[in-house]
């Protein structure tokens, strides 16, 4: 670019895996050895990091590149952008390597699908005036067909219609460089920036003529406002006057955003969009002129269209240059996801927002995502998925939600940090890469409280996963294993005696007996403060403990008659699937006995658990460990296995909550495949603090307890309050 | 009862028509009072009122007949921070003693109403803006210009030597779209002599280019503006696309000299210190009818109107400008939208005023 360099490279990440096998048990003293094994092993995966720098840097970055290029068969390398052709033969000469220049707009415009297909959150409404500066929108599962206006020196705007179709459908010259060559005429200031700042200060009305410069007053007959410009620079036309500079940078930057706001409306009304994205120098990471083309777009538009941002729009055409030299590996037929250890927030360089990070350097400010083994979909039973939002409470919003779980995190990090370090007793290091890991997360949650938009909408989910990122980037990446393990076989080996007394009881009771064993299997959850306090000092405490704590019935939500009336005269479901939460007693004596009720009706069940370790959830590779051994004492779930009645799935996912549009592809095939006409979900991240006002196309029963007094106490109850929803969807 | 004027006040000029009636009967020269008379000698044997009025003689539109009277029809304009001396000046020659009504349009019939009522002790009759002007164009082009027409376009408009200027019968004129360039713009769709609607308007009108040009080169007239503008050479200040990708843009079938940044060149400080005056007023005349011809072009292609009349005190002789559009819109549509220019300018609201008089009499 004019000022920055973005590099986008790829690389492969090692980073240590915990991984759970089987033993091999014949003709050993079971009762004595530990369930399975547990290794951590050195994965790699694979990472794409893009960073961007001033140009100033571009010749240390050449000297970084050369050292840690790694594939030799690289002969080429992808550039786009004004500084493609200026860098050309420096790049050309230091790396030995050949620049391949791509179209800037093609670059563009792959980086913007990109973003927008792998990036949850990437884009926001700018509203000024408003508590929450940035409204971060849901992504559309069809990004398609949107408008791009990229506005550097000139004004580019772009119709795109799919994946590889678009079109030049117009611009113009009045652009960035009209307000900085015009400006720099005007003010003598010489820099972008300054002339943003002085614009920030000045009075447009001194230099432009309003409507009621001329009228006296508003327009009434057609409606235009008093203090509408009715001719930017309309004071100016004398020669005897001095205007300040401020005000004149101000008119300037007024007549450029309302021009350019009114040409995109135009543009769009024609082509009969309603998405126009804005990107390109003009508008990155300034408030200022998100401001003002904002208000243009609500002006000309009438409120009809949004004008658009993107959290990574500085990174578009090095985004769309590397998947430009990434063709073949096809990186397009992946999942992505950021990963928050590794990347900069949104406005991680503006002084404007970010006075204390100014001291660090520059305009430094990187993004990291992560491959995701397997492609994302949607759960296909969602009613709406373009107005699906997984999370309950959107804390850049509510300020007092955020004070409250922000200083949670940060009283809970200690602790973490602590279990983090006692996880791998073996490693001389791990006590320092705890400390580490302490300091990142720290790090996060006050840029958090400052910025809480850096990553997007700020959610109890999205705190969660930031803390897991940094646990993995220090390589914890399963701090709670050994507990798991542990908790494992402890409720195996009760497993019988429960079956046993629920099947000693009669059909109602039992079905309360199940739902209350759910329950209670759900108290025991290491990511709250409360229990895990209770779990560290009272070893004893167990299932029947565990369900004393329980609130009695009427529950703080309670369709529990419902339910009950729908078991009693309703067919059997089809196929149920269920969201499982913690490993141990929920699973096994919570979970299992429930689906065990379910397969007895004559339901198919689909058991969906999480693909990689979140504090001390049941990871998929745990459960079919698990249920192997299940199984081996029951003949239900044996049969169930056997006759794929029941089956294990992963969700995808290694967050402690659940994004129902971010799913692995293999479930949703398979619930649609079962004709999946009943969903549980089960856990306070993934039904209270996610999904609770989900809606789905089926039935659907979202249960967990309430571990948090705060949060309790928000919604009206106690702690170990009970949440139970059945919600049948209208038809 | 006579005068008969048309007041249009608008945010930089006031263009003021008045009918001179020529049948005038020996009678009635009787019982003329003698305020009127000198009003009409004032107006008639002047080219030049005080230091800023301005009779525009090559427009006068001669032996008109106007509600059964014969006479000519005078434009007058002078800026609109005369307003005050204006009214001054009516009230020196007792215009109220008259008992006439004075029609008057455009956003100073709101802002002076007070002052002619207090200072002049005159009852303004307001009448709105666009009725006045689609009024004033219709009835223009009616009566055509002196047997010549008052609608035309150009042909070959960037060809210095073969750029003519040619006649156009806009007898059929619906649906045509307005663009008023006065010190902002308006754009109107009309669709019939009472079925129109404001589409839109930009405040990057001729205010803005005069303002421009006031603040970068230091002139003071409109006049003095537009000379420089016509002996400076804005590609020294503009980036055309021919600057950054050394040719046609092809992958999105852009011509090299199109302008892709205005001003854009003025980021460099070398670029900023060699540019001269002349060259920073044809930028700034460039940058804002490029940009009108945009607009009006989006407009019409949104309101599905091929015939773009351009009209406003913006384009009084700036053929630069005009022939500009001219082409801007011919080349960017494919030929499919035409740019047409009236020879009247930016009187049109104030005839439409006169006629609102005559009507309302």
């Amino acid at each position: 670019g004019g000022s920055l360099t973005k590099l986008a490279y790829y690389s492969t990440v090692q980073h240590k895996v915990a991984r759970v096998r089987s033993f091999d048990h014949s003709g050993k003293d079971i009762e004595n050895e530990p369930l399975y094994e547990i290794s951590v092993q050195e994965e790699i995966t694979a990472r794409l990091h893009f960073i961007k720098f001033e140009n100033t840097y571009i010749e240390t970055c050449l000297d970084f590149i050369k050292d840690h290029l790694v594939n030799t068969e690289t002969k080429v390398i992808k550039a786009t952008g004004g500084g493609a052709y200026k860098f050309k033969d420096l790049i050309e000469k230091k790396l030995g390597l050949k620049v391949d220049k791509e179209d800037v707009m093609t670059c563009l415009i792959k980086g913007c699908n990109f973003v927008l297909r792998n990036i949850p959150h990437e884009v926001f409404a700018y509203q000024k005036d408003s508590d929450t500066e940035f409204r971060f929108q849901t992504n559309h599962p069809n990004i398609f067909p949107y408008l791009l206006v990229n506005i550097g020196s000139g004004v580019s705007i772009v119709k795109v219609e799919t994946e590889d179709k678009f079109e030049w459908i117009g611009g113009s010259s009045i652009g960035g460089g009209t307000f900085w060559g015009l400006g720099a005429l005007l003010t003598k200031t010489k820099k972008f920036d300054e002339l943003l700042q002085l614009a920030s200060k000045g009075q447009h009305t001194n230099v432009d003529m309003l409507v009621k410069d001329v009228y006296g007053g508003a327009y009434q007959t057609l409606g235009l406002s008093g203090n509408l410009i009715a001719s930017s620079f309309g004071k100016s036309t004398t020669a005897d006057k001095e205007f300040s500079k401020e005000d004149m940078a101000k008119s300037l930057l007024h007549m450029i955003s309302n021009d350019i706001g009114q040409l995109a409306c135009l543009y769009a009304k024609l082509h009969n969009l309603d998405k126009i994205y804005f990107g390109g120098f003009f508008i990155r990471g300034h408030p200022v002129t998100m401001r003002t083309i904002t208000y243009s777009i609500n002006f000309f538009s009438k409120g009809e269209v949004q004008a658009l941002f993107l959290r990574h729009e500085g990174y578009l055409g090095a985004i769309g240059a590397f998947l430009k030299g990434a063709e073949q590996d096809n990186p397009n037929q992946y999942s992505w996801g950021e990963n928050y250890a590794g990347s900069s927030g949104l406005m991680s360089t503006s002084p404007d927002v970010y006075p204390m990070q100014r001291s660090r350097s520059g305009t430094f400010d990187m993004l990291e995502m992560d491959r995701l083994e397997r492609p994302l979909v949607n759960l296909p039973l969602l009613k709406d998925p373009s107005t699906y939002i997984p999370d309950t409470v959107d804390l850049t919003d509510d300020a007092l939600a955020r004070k409250y779980w922000l200083t949670c995190f940060e009283e809970a990090l200690d602790g973490v940090a602590k279990r983090a370090a006692a996880s791998q007793p073996d490693s001389v290091d791990a006590p320092e890469r705890a400390e580490k890991f302490r300091q990142k997360y720290w790090n996060k949650l006050q840029t958090l409280r400052q910025q809480p938009f850096a990553y997007g909408t700020l959610t109890v989910r999205s705190l969660l996963d930031t803390r897991e990122h940094c646990l993995n980037e220090f390589n914890f990446p399963d701090p709670y294993s050994k507990v798991k393990q542990k908790e494992n076989g402890i409720a195996l080996k009760c497993f019988q005696s429960v079956i046993e007394s629920l099947d000693s009881l009669g059909w109602e009771e039992r079905q309360f007996a199940l739902v209350k064993g759910l329950l209670a299997g759900n108290v025991f959850d290491w990511g709250a403060k409360a229990v895990s306090d209770v779990l560290e000092s009272e070893p004893q405490f167990g299932f029947e403990e565990a369900k004393s704590k329980l609130q009695e019935r009427p529950w703080l939500e309670d369709s529990y008659s419902q339910w009950l009336e729908r078991l009693k005269e309703g067919p059997p479901h089809k196929c149920a699937l269920i969201f499982a939460d913690n490993s141990g007693i929920d699973i096994i004596l919570g979970v299992f006995p429930f689906v065990r009720e379910l397969l007895s009706r004559g339901t198919e069940v689909i058991l969906a658990c999480n693909s990689g370790p979140a504090l001390n959830d049941v990871t998929y590779s745990e459960s079919l460990i698990v249920t192997e051994r299940i199984a081996a004492m029951d003949p239900v779930i044996q049969s169930a296995l056997r006759e794929e009645k029941l089956l294990l799935v992963q969700t995808g996912s290694s967050s402690p909550c659940l994004d129902l549009s971010r799913l692995d592809k293999g479930l949703a095939v398979l619930v649609r495949e079962r004709q999946t006409d009943l969903v549980i979900i089960e856990g306070m991240g993934r039904a209270i603090h996610t999904n609770y006002y989900a809606a789905l196309n089926c039935e659907s029963l979202k249960l967990a307890v309430i571990k948090n007094s705060w949060l309790a106490d928000r919604l009206g109850g106690k702690i170990f309050s009970v949440i139970f929803k059945y919600e049948v969807p209208c038809k | 009862v006579f005068p008969w004027f048309g007041l249009d006040i608008g945010g930089t000029l006031v263009k003021l028509v008045y009918f001179e009636p020529k049948d005038i009967t020996a009678e009635e020269e009787e019982e003329e009072v003698e305020n009127l008379k000198s009003i009409r000698k004032y107006l008639t044997s002047n080219v030049a009122y005080g230091s800023t009025g301005i009779r525009d003689v090559h427009l006068e539109l001669k032996d008109l007949t106007l509600c059964g009277r014969k006479g000519n029809l005078h434009f007058i304009r002078f800026p609109t921070h005369d307003m005050p001396a204006f009214i001054q000046m009516g009230s020196e020659k007792h215009f109220s003693s008259l008992h006439t009504t004075l029609c008057a349009t455009g956003g100073g019939a709101y802002k002076f109403e007070q002052d002619f009522r207090t200072m002049g002790d005159l009852q303004l009759c307001k009448v709105d803006e666009l009725d006045c002007l689609i009024k004033g164009v219709l009835y223009i082009d009616s009566v055509g210009f002196n047997g010549h027409s008052e609608c035309y376009y150009f042909e070959n408009p960037t060809d210095a030597e073969r750029c003519q200027k040619l006649p156009f019968n806009l007898e059929n004129p619906y649906p045509l779209l307005l663009v008023n360039i006065g010190s902002g713009v308006s754009i109107l769709a009309v669709y019939s002599k009472e079925n129109y609607k404001r589409v839109t308007g930009t405040s990057l009108g001729g205010g803005t280019f005069f303002g421009l040009c006031c603040l970068l080169t230091g002139c003071s007239t409109f006049e003095e503006a537009l000379e420089m503008a016509s002996r400076g050479d804005s590609t020294k200040v503009d980036k055309l696309v021919r600057d950054i990708y050394g040719g046609d843009y092809e992958r999105f079938g852009l011509p090299g000299w199109a302008v892709a940044s205005s001003f854009g060149n003025m980021m460099s400080k070398e670029k900023r210190e060699s540019v001269s005056k002349e060259d920073l007023a044809k930028a700034t005349l460039i940058t804002i009818t490029n940009n009108i011809g945009s607009i009006a072009r989006m407009c019409a292609l949104n309101e599905n109107i091929n015939r773009v009349v351009f009209v406003g005190n913006f384009l009084r002789i700036n053929t630069i400008s005009m022939r500009l559009l001219a082409y801007a819109l011919d080349y960017w549509s494919k030929g499919q939208l035409k740019a047409l220019f009236l020879e009247h300018e930016g009187y049109f609201g104030a005839v439409g005023a006169l006629l609102e008089l005559l009507d309302s009499a």
